[in-house]
């Protein structure tokens, strides 16, 4: 038998959902707050979600470390941005520098898998998904994190998402009206909650519109 | 042990050049580390085993130690790794006085400097291989955190290192309360301990309380906890199955 050898690995995954829908004047933003490693809770209160502007707010799941490295990151590079250009980042804005700043680190990515919510210049809702090395795409709806393979295929569902063959290209953000979405979140966690390990204790939802941003709180399952 | 470290293991993640200077395993290491808040501040407890792999080598070695004014940091792990935090944290002690403006590092500071040195020794793939526990109080905020060694970080109202999470998180999640009193903050981490004791390989029957507090830090005279035997299985433990 060979002497045992201690290893490590760089990445650990810390569990946990996200997802965000757009709205016609509105975003919500929701992800849970349990952070695990293997089998074992670190905490039930953990915020997966990270204010980028003032009308951008990001959700990640994944790697903690790296994602409060990434949070941090977009966090300087805003205010480099508004000390230049005396102005705050756009929603869209961000979008491109989370890609850019995620492929920065093609050959040893942020272990991070983000949703990104807000409104655009018009105020009209918007939400950016993104893989870990920052392949990103505008859509009305995303989930990610260990719970998306469930909830993905519920918003498909009731958010009857447009073929992305049609044409011409029909915009899925969704016509339900603010509190229905908050509504249709909270389903979805509960959900989540009985079947995914990972997702539970809390569930934190933000809420962007035309007054400002808007937070909210749901006992999930503990167990 | 020098041409050892020259051969590649199977799952390596070193490249070409053999980097012999990084961290492969550790050496000397520290078990759990326990800690909690309570009324006037944080509770922590360690117990002062250096084990050299299944060797209890070293039996009186001070894991928790006072950084600066306000806070407490414990660390299980590489031993040489810890003495080289507090080295890296002697130095940002020593500037952040030197600026002699009144201000001192809070203990939310000193968790995010520990943070960002773990995450990027982690980044180089020369981790320092330890679980850190820092606690303190500083105007009248309680603050308790902890960071791996990869740099994965968190807060809570009670942390643990290595068993602790296992056998020790489980106990203080059924009986921590806000406002805990001294004696009552105590007796919960010492039940932990005990628990750890039993359980863990490489705990030892000596160990530190530390306390820090708004007036500042105290860590306790080294201790043994009682333990009992007597259990009749234990008294003739083959009497089920003779002969194994």
């Amino acid at each position: 038998m060979t002497k045992q050898q201690a290893n490590w690995s760089p990445y650990d995954n810390n569990g946990g959902s996200c997802v965000a829908i757009a709205g016609a004047d509105y975003c919500v933003i929701a992800a849970d707050t349990r952070m695990s490693t293997g089998y074992n809770i670190l905490t039930r209160e953990y915020s997966k979600i990270c204010k980028l502007a003032d009308k951008c707010v990001m959700a990640s799941s994944g790697f903690q470390a790296d994602v409060k490295a990434l949070q941090k990151q977009l966090a300087a590079r805003h205010l480099i941005y508004q000390h230049q250009h005396n102005k705050q980042m756009s929603c869209p804005a961000m979008a491109q520098l989370l890609s850019n700043t995620l492929y920065y680190k093609r050959f040893f990515p942020y272990y991070s898998f983000n949703v990104l919510g807000g409104l655009d210049n018009e105020g009209k809702g918007c939400v950016f998904t993104y893989d870990a090395v920052g392949s990103y795409e505008k859509v009305g709806y995303s989930s990610q994190g260990s719970g998306s393979t469930l909830i993905m295929p519920f918003l498909d569902n009731q958010l009857k998402s447009p073929s992305p063959l049609l044409l011409p290209v029909q915009d899925a953000v969704t016509p339900l009206v603010e509190a229905e979405a908050v509504d249709l979140v909270k389903t979805v966690f509960a959900s989540a909650s009985e079947r995914d390990i990972y997702t539970g204790d809390k569930l934190e939802i933000v809420v962007i519109n035309a007054d400002g941003i808007r937070r909210e709180y749901m006992e999930l399952r503990k167990d | 042990m020098q041409f050892m470290a020259s051969k590649q293991p199977e799952n390596s993640l070193l490249g070409p050049e053999s980097d012999s200077q990084r961290t492969l395993y550790p050496y000397v290491t520290g078990t759990s580390v326990v800690a909690l808040k309570y009324k006037d501040g944080i509770l922590m407890a360690a117990d002062m085993g250096g084990s050299y792999g299944s060797t209890l080598r070293y039996k009186s070695v001070e894991r928790m130690k006072p950084i600066g004014k306000h806070s407490l940091l414990g660390a299980s792990g590489e031993i040489s790794d810890f003495q080289e935090i507090l080295h890296y944290l002697d130095e940002l002690i020593l500037y952040d006085n030197m600026w002699d403006d009144g201000n001192s590092l809070g203990p939310k500071e000193v968790h995010n400097y520990l943070t960002r040195v773990m995450y990027n020794r982690r980044n180089k793939f020369n981790p320092l291989w330890n679980s850190l526990v820092l606690g303190g109080v500083k105007n009248g905020q309680k603050y308790l955190g902890t960071v791996s060694m990869i740099g994965v970080n968190f807060e809570d109202n009670h942390v643990a290192t290595g068993f602790g999470n296992h056998l020790a998180r489980p106990i203080l999640r059924q009986e921590w309360h806000e406002n805990l009193s001294f004696e009552d903050g105590v007796r919960l981490l010492e039940k932990c301990m005990r628990v750890l004791l039993y359980r863990d390989r490489s705990a030892i029957n000596k160990l530190q309380i530390a306390k820090i507090t708004e007036e500042g830090s105290t860590i306790s005279q080294p201790y043994s906890l009682k333990t009992y035997w007597e259990f009749s299985a234990f008294a003739n433990p083959a009497q089920g199955a003779v002969g194994s």
